[in-house]
């Protein structure tokens, strides 16, 4: 029943945005636009691409991320659909997983349609490692969304919404780029995934364990209150 | 078992305390109408009702559960000032998606049902957002009705609707009254609440300054409780 509502939930989602595209096009805009300017920038040729390509990428998807997030809570605004899903017997936590499951998908394919655009613009082999890149990608985005999500419910009825979810999200959210960053900077240089390297794997995981919990615990008291 | 059980309900806004001490109770079958002047409490004690909102203070059960708990929100039906209902989906998706959310057990099967009990058969896969203002406030009463709820909360359900709404709306209410639903409602239309109430409920700035049958007296002059319990 739990895992159906979140399904419900997310696909409701989902084929809301589907039809829409308000999100998915303004985040994937936002995003080649930074990598667009971004590759202005720097010379694509050289050596330091390698070096800076993980945090480049990753604040790319963090700005283009925080516009998908902004529309997860704010979309039940419209006709007071928060309140219809509130009312509703659906627990707290299968309306806050299926919001995250949504947009997460939402961002998983930004993030996938800006890899290869990447590797265009800044001349990087993002190809060779595409598994090891697709794995860093879903537990880095896993953890925005979470926060994200979670900040989007908390701040849906401010009339600053825009601007109060990237500055609650971005300092929560350091420890996870940085890992992130860390990670995509060894994959873009051609090194594999080990050694010392798998700390920042560990602290992805346990950033989206704990951040998950978190949210699942306190999303009632969020919505409320 | 009563039931909307309410036990010294207190909410605040701020400082504000926007219901005081309220402490009632709605037998089933019973249809409780919810008086009081603009400000007095009824949206803040219908959101509370609702499981929208907590109190602060106090307890509210609904068929003796706590209001936040799965049963007792899947046991209630709420028809609010918003249509809740999403623009961008189909009406049949709409009301499939409600209930599916409510565990109908044949989700799509209701919500074709509903869809031609409203008089939308002809246009439930299109878009909300291409619906008139009567077509959408149909279908928010087919979602607020389509899991057959046991207690219906209805915040102020007549208010701007088109007459075919309206003589929907009450078609529904007494199909509902009559397999046994509780109803509470909170309205400024004195005459039609009064057709429907059995007991009425009157707030005065967060205060509940009476709980009762329906006096006798109301049905010839429906203001007659303000003068008496309320301000004048």
């Amino acid at each position: 029943m739990f895992l159906r509502q979140v399904w419900t939930v997310c696909a409701k989602d989902l084929r809301s945005e589907l039809r829409t595209k308000e999100a998915l096009n303004s985040s994937l805009a936002f995003a080649l636009t930074i990598l667009l300017l971004f590759s202005f920038a720097f010379d694509p040729g050289a050596d330091q691409i390698q070096e800076i390509s993980g945090g480049l990428l990753w604040m790319s998807y963090a700005f283009a991320g925080a516009l998908i997030l902004n529309r997860s809570f704010a979309r039940e605004l419209f006709n007071d659909c928060l309140d219809a899903l509130i009312f509703s017997p659906v627990p707290g936590a299968a309306l806050f997983l299926g919001k995250a499951l949504a947009s997460f998908v939402l961002l998983l394919i930004v993030e996938l349609a800006c890899l290869p655009v990447f590797g265009i613009f800044y001349n990087v082999a993002w190809a060779d490692r595409f598994g090891w890149h697709l794995f860093v990608l879903v537990l880095a985005s896993w953890g925005l969304t979470v926060v994200g999500t979670m900040f989007s419910a908390l701040t849906v009825n401010l009339r600053m919404r825009e601007l109060m979810l990237p500055m609650l999200l971005y300092p929560m959210m350091i420890p996870a780029l940085m890992s992130a960053m860390h990670l995509t900077t060894v994959l873009m240089s051609g090194q594999a995934i080990g050694g010392d390297h798998w700390i920042w794997v560990r602290l992805l995981i346990g950033i989206d364990i704990i951040f998950t919990a978190l949210a699942v615990a306190l999303v009632e008291v969020v919505l409320v209150g | 078992m009563n039931a909307v059980e309410a036990g010294g309900l207190w909410k605040y806004y701020g400082d504000y305390p926007a219901l005081r001490d309220i402490r009632f109770g709605v037998e089933p079958g019973q249809c409780l109408a919810l008086l009081g002047r603009n400000g007095a409490g009824k949206t803040t004690l219908l959101r509370v009702m609702a499981g929208l909102t907590a109190a602060q203070r106090g307890e509210l059960k609904v068929f003796g559960r706590p209001v936040r708990d799965g049963q007792a929100r899947a046991s209630i039906g709420v028809l609010g000032h918003g249509i809740g209902v999403y623009e961008e989906l189909s009406a049949f998706e709409n009301l499939r998606l409600f209930g599916s959310l409510y565990g109908v057990k044949d989700a799509a099967g209701t919500a074709r049902a509903w869809l031609d009990r409203v008089s939308l058969g002809n246009v439930g896969d299109s878009l909300v957002r291409e619906f008139s203002r009567g077509m959408r406030q149909r279908l928010a009463v087919a979602r607020a009705f389509l899991h057959e709820p046991p207690l219906l909360l209805l915040d102020e359900p007549f208010t701007s609707l088109d007459d075919r709404s309206i003589a929907l709306l009450q078609a529904v209410l007494a199909e509902s009254l009559k397999r046994g639903a509780t109803v509470i409602l909170s309205t400024h239309q004195l005459r039609e609440a009064m057709e429907l109430a059995t007991h009425v409920l009157l707030l005065d700035r967060g205060k509940l300054t009476f709980h009762g049958p329906r006096p006798a007296e109301m049905l010839a002059d429906p203001t007659w409780l303000y003068r008496r319990h309320g301000e004048a």
